[in-house]
């Protein structure tokens, strides 16, 4: 099978002059689409436009801090979106946790769990900030350098492993048989862990940062 | 047999320009509406950008075999309702009787979008489809009023009579004598083109675009042409029986202009309730066409 490679040549530049968005307004980084949308910033002389459903959109907006709920919603989205597919990690809550970095029910980083492209850092991140960033990925794309969807694909093992550990993957993902398998091996290697344990947990730090990332 | 072969090549040709017409009109719209709302706005060819991401996409989710005919099937029957259009005083499939022809074939296309939908089973698109089919029922009474009175006045029920009963300048329109009907038609026509505030529809915010909600990638791409074939078409009527056809350029004029007039509506007004549009329909443009038709009866 050969190698799927992101598009380029007149796909690529039709696909980076027309991205549709979902932006996924999660935490306080929806505050900061509005100016970006209106007279003064308008992205829409890109092409960027907001869309109202996974299917239709191709570029992912995760505007701020993600609790574990919401994070099974958004890699229901990212799983339903089309190919090829762009996330955008908007603001530190995405990149290190922010200031929820010692919070027991956000998520830290997200490229742990779905493939980011771009992230911006802030918080919150100016709309000068955002306009950057979506100029930078047209430019990318247009090229070819964005590949999310390649490397979710390649590393679906990863990245269910490790939303498996914060949650329960079995009922939604796309390959259910998959989904079962590492649930289940990730329930045995946490109760291996609960009995070795020494000191009562009061709760379990659910996420790590595992060895092996993918590159 | 070389007039046989021109018509053939004009009725393959046709609905090319008119997709790219289409297309420039949705573009255009979109930049008319950034000025309007004090914006830059993007390039005039961004519809066509778009349709030709939207063909290139890899995947798109596919719920049944009726999920993908439904697109095809509203396509395919706009695509009919085109060829009784006479664009730029040329009659591709045009005979006598063709108007009423015309009424009927429009309804096909959301009976299409209904059928696949239905087996997207998205309980968005539903309420999409029910709206939309609703709000046919407001004002496809009004058009088919307006239509009957400029049918009594010429007493013709072909596109070529009523634009050769137009021709000789402007004066002649029948724009000026009918004038109700004309802006009963142009009030239904908003409803038609679906822009606000008649886009229940596909109201973005509050249903997540309707019908399209579970279409994706190709599927996308194919509503997307489907929606610029349709605005060429919803205007022509407008354009045909009103203000008198033209040449290719003239129509294509007409045509821009009627649908600037509603887009400059769209851009400053919100959304009525399902139940109001309907309402509106029943009420205003239906008593002016009425109206106009009774006086059409009188005088005639």
């Amino acid at each position: 099978m050969t190698k799927e490679k992101a598009p380029k040549g007149i796909k690529g530049w039709a696909q980076g002059r027309s991205l549709w968005m979902l932006h996924f307004c999660t935490g306080c980084g929806a505050i900061e689409m509005p100016p970006t949308m209106t007279s003064r910033y308008d992205m829409e002389r890109f092409g960027i436009t907001p869309m109202a459903t996974p299917r239709q959109a191709d570029l992912l907006l995760i505007t701020g801090y993600l609790t574990v709920k919401t994070l099974k919603r958004v890699v229901r989205s990212y799983e339903q979106m089309p190919d090829p597919k762009y996330v955008i990690g908007f603001g530190s809550c995405t990149v290190n946790g922010g200031m929820y970095w010692d919070s027991y029910n956000t998520i830290k980083r997200l490229d742990l769990y779905i493939p980011v492209d771009l992230y911006i850092a802030g918080c919150m991140p100016r709309p000068e900030a955002i306009i950057d960033s979506f100029t930078e990925l047209i430019k990318g794309i247009k090229e070819g350098r964005f590949d999310g969807w390649i490397r979710y694909r390649e590393n679906i093992e990863f990245y269910k492993r490790n939303q498996a550990m914060v949650m329960d993957i079995r009922k939604w993902s796309l390959d259910t048989e998959l989904a079962e398998r590492i649930w289940n091996e990730v329930q045995e290697e946490r109760k291996k862990r609960f009995e070795r344990a020494t000191v009562p947990h009061v709760y379990e730090l659910a996420e790590r940062i595992p060895e092996g990332l993918p590159k | 047999m070389n007039a046989i072969g021109i018509q053939i090549g004009w009725i393959i040709f046709m609905p090319i320009l008119v997709i790219i017409m289409g297309l420039l009109y949705l573009g255009a719209a979109r930049k008319i509406t950034a000025r309007v709302h004090n914006r830059y706005g993007p390039p005039i060819y961004q519809n066509i950008i778009d349709v030709i991401k939207l063909f290139s996409k890899k995947r798109a989710t596919n719920h049944g075999v009726m999920f993908s005919l439904g697109p095809i099937m509203a396509f395919s029957g706009l695509l009919i309702s085109l060829m009784f259009i006479p664009i730029g005083n040329r009659a591709l499939l045009s005979f006598n009787g063709d108007i009423i022809v015309l009424l009927y074939l429009l309804v096909i296309a959301p009976l299409g979008m209904a059928l696949g939908v239905g087996e997207g089973a998205n309980p968005m698109g539903t309420i999409g489809i029910a709206r939309a089919l609703t709000l046919m029922l407001g004002y496809e009474v009004v058009l088919i009023i307006s239509a009957l009175s400029v049918m009594l006045y010429t007493g013709s029920a072909s596109f070529m009579k009523i634009i050769e009963a137009q021709s000789g300048g402007v004066g002649h329109w029948f724009l000026w004598p009918l004038f109700l009907s004309a802006l009963a038609m142009d009030m239904a026509l908003q409803g038609v083109l679906g822009e606000k505030p008649f886009d229940q529809p596909i109201a973005p915010h509050e249903i997540a675009s309707g019908p399209m909600v579970e279409f994706g990638g190709k599927y996308l791409g194919l509503l997307q042409l489907y929606h610029a074939i349709a605005i060429v078409v919803e205007t022509g009527i407008m354009v045909n029986l009103f203000l008198g056809g033209g040449t290719l350029f003239w129509w294509f004029v007409k045509s821009f202009t009627v649908f600037f007039i509603a887009l400059l509506i769209n851009a400053v007004m919100p959304r009525f309730r399902i139940g109001q549009a309907f309402k509106f329909f029943w009420t205003y443009p239906a008593a002016i066409s009425l109206l106009g038709l009774i006086l059409v009866a009188i005088l005639k």
